[in-house]
């Protein structure tokens, strides 16, 4: 495997490659799956001792896509390439950072939109409903893969933090660090609800064909639009929102004092407009299939669920250091879920940190750049990459 | 921590080995410190993101909190010490916050300006409120809030059932023993349940 190296004032270059995995993987649902490809990207180098490898795990719409940008492709920066890079405070030129995409996702792994391998029938509804810790144990097979014993970190926001929570209670002796953004331990209700909304309009729309709709050669676009549109709006904040559209029109009529076209069908609001605009995008590259397996496991994730709620005892099996980190206006995904992490690992005496974002930017404040929050993550990974040097001088 | 109080004064009153609270923990100096020199672990508690960066940065474990909120996060006695370091006096709520350092440490050790310092009561004879290194600031801008002395604390120690297993007066780093209400810029307090 060719790596890039890196100089401070060229662009990080990535590379997309993919791993197959022939063993079938033996799924929570009791269901296997034969066998997968899984993308990945990485980024910086390996050290001789494998000891800085890092994985970030990736939300809802992301990928293994998570810094850099391809050749010759300007505008193709990873998600989180303000976070991980080299001079980033994820630091690919001290860490091996691995982005990998998930299991029935749309970007390059084994997903609905893949034939099954022995009867060649394009999966569609039939792809098996995947968890958060399915797609942790494709995680550690692709590590096995790579070599790699033990991670420095796990690093994740919102659905990805999960992942990097269920690496800690799956392998605990694997993990040195988690860090945890913008997550929770599961979902409430109210989360749940917003899923289902999201659900139904992709599953109502007359081009779903019951998930089947890639032989009919349709793509559920509007059910895909309205799904996109509702997660948006929570994912942003009230105030932000106000402050980013407010009631401005998207253009408004000289013939009338209000500047209202009093039609209840045009685009009459700019953040009609925007969500429009956003949902349109997304359903031209977002799979319809995808979204409803990749929510569902949003819902189902619940370390503590089999021993009775209790996150105190669930966390008992993590024995790695935490950071967490919320943001105040995030509702979604608010700062009392994160603060039920940090008091389960306290019980347990784990070493961890909690920081509390004053932010107004709602859940999508951990894709951003506030300065406090990059400085603490890079802090963090600063300390973890000394400690590293110091055991192995 | 603040820098009126003396670290090592401190750190001196924990004993070895401890799991501790520090609350109101600035920028992990006094924890970085146990832990280095007394083989303490635990966490800090601040509000500040400055603060918060700063104890990351040590590789101090940090939680961000308002203390106004309460302790509901630490469960009872928990802790071996829970520290608050020239914290009282910026709580509003310093009395339940007294009561819960007690629930969860085994040992509170507390630390704060003792407004009855002699050169407080000097310029409170003179009809002005007292500005010094100690209190720096103007009465109309200081975070605080709730100005006590060494002998209030004691009562109202006393007054929540509290057990005093030390306390003394500190003055320029020294522990003054005698007549501390009048000769120590800060008083200590080392409490039992």
């Amino acid at each position: 495997m060719q790596r890039i190296r890196t100089f401070e004032f060229m662009p990080l270059i990535a590379q997309s490659q993919s791993m197959y995995f022939e063993a079938p993987l033996a799924l929570q649902s009791g269901a296997t799956l034969r066998a997968y490809h899984l993308a990945y990207e990485t980024y910086g180098t390996l050290n001789a001792d494998k000891s800085n490898a890092v994985l970030i795990c990736h939300a809802l719409n992301a990928s293994h896509h998570v810094a850099g940008v391809y050749e010759g492709q300007e505008k193709s920066e990873g998600w989180w390439d303000n976070m991980i890079g080299p001079g980033k405070p994820v630091d690919t030129q001290r860490f091996f950072v691995i982005g990998v995409n998930n299991l029935g996702s749309c970007f390059g792994s084994t997903g609905p939109m893949h034939a099954h391998p022995d009867t060649g029938e394009i999966y569609g509804a039939d792809f098996p409903v995947v968890t958060v810790e399915d797609w942790v144990d494709a995680q550690a097979k692709l590590l096995d893969a790579l070599g790699i014993q033990t991670l420095a970190a796990v690093m994740g926001g919102s659905l990805g933090g999960m992942q990097a929570l269920s690496w800690a209670l799956r392998y605990p002796d694997r993990v040195a660090h988690a860090v945890v953004v913008a997550s929770a331990p599961n979902l409430t209700a109210e989360n749940i609800a917003f899923n289902e909304v999201a659900r139904r309009a992709i599953v109502t729309d007359p081009d779903f064909h019951g998930g089947h709709f890639y032989k009919h050669g349709v793509v559920p676009q509007r059910g895909l639009r309205i799904a996109r549109m509702i997660g948006h709006i929570t994912y942003l904040s009230d105030d932000v929102m106000n402050e980013k559209f407010g009631r401005e029109l998207r253009a408004a009529v000289t013939s009338n004092a209000t500047g209202y076209r009093y039609s209840t069908q045009d685009v009459e609001f700019q953040i009609e407009s925007y969500l429009r605009h956003q949902g349109d995008k997304f359903s031209e590259y977002f799979d319809a299939n995808t979204y409803l397996l990749i929510t569902r496991a949003l819902d189902y994730f619940d370390p503590a669920r089999t021993l009775g709620g209790n996150l105190t005892a669930a966390l008992a099996q993590a024995t790695c250091k935490f950071l967490l980190v919320s943001f105040s206006t995030d509702w979604r995904f608010s700062p009392s879920r994160s603060r039920e992490i940090v008091r389960a690992l306290l019980d347990n005496k784990r070493d961890v940190s909690y920081a509390e974002i004053d932010a107004p930017h709602g859940h999508d404040a951990f894709l951003l750049n506030d300065e406090r929050y990059m400085n603490v993550v890079r802090s963090y990974f600063e300390n973890m990459s000394q400690a590293l040097a110091g055991d192995h001088p | 921590m603040s820098e009126h109080v003396n670290l090592k004064a401190i750190a001196r009153l924990v004993p070895e080995g401890s799991r501790v609270l520090d609350l109101g923990c600035g920028d992990g100096a006094l924890l970085d410190y146990l832990q280095t020199q007394r083989k303490c672990s635990g966490y800090g508690v601040e509000l500040d993101d400055r603060n918060i960066h700063a104890c990351v940065k040590r590789g101090v474990n940090v939680i961000q909190l308002n203390l106004d909120e309460g302790l509901t996060m630490f469960a009872d006695q928990s802790f071996d010490v829970v520290l608050q370091i020239d914290t009282l006096q910026h709580l509003r709520n310093a009395e339940v916050m007294l009561r819960e350092t007690v629930r969860v440490g085994r040992t509170g050790i507390l630390a704060f300006p003792n407004f009855a310092h002699w050169p407080n009561r000097l310029s409170i004879l003179t009809g002005r409120m007292p500005v010094t290194k100690r209190l720096p600031y103007q009465w109309y801008d200081t975070p605080n809030i709730r100005v006590g002395t060494y002998a209030d604390f004691a009562q109202l120690a006393s007054q929540n059932q509290l057990k005093i297993i030390d306390c003394f007066g500190l003055q320029e780093g020294q522990e003054i023993r005698a007549w501390p209400n009048l000769m120590a810029g800060t008083a200590v307090f080392k409490l039992q349940r």
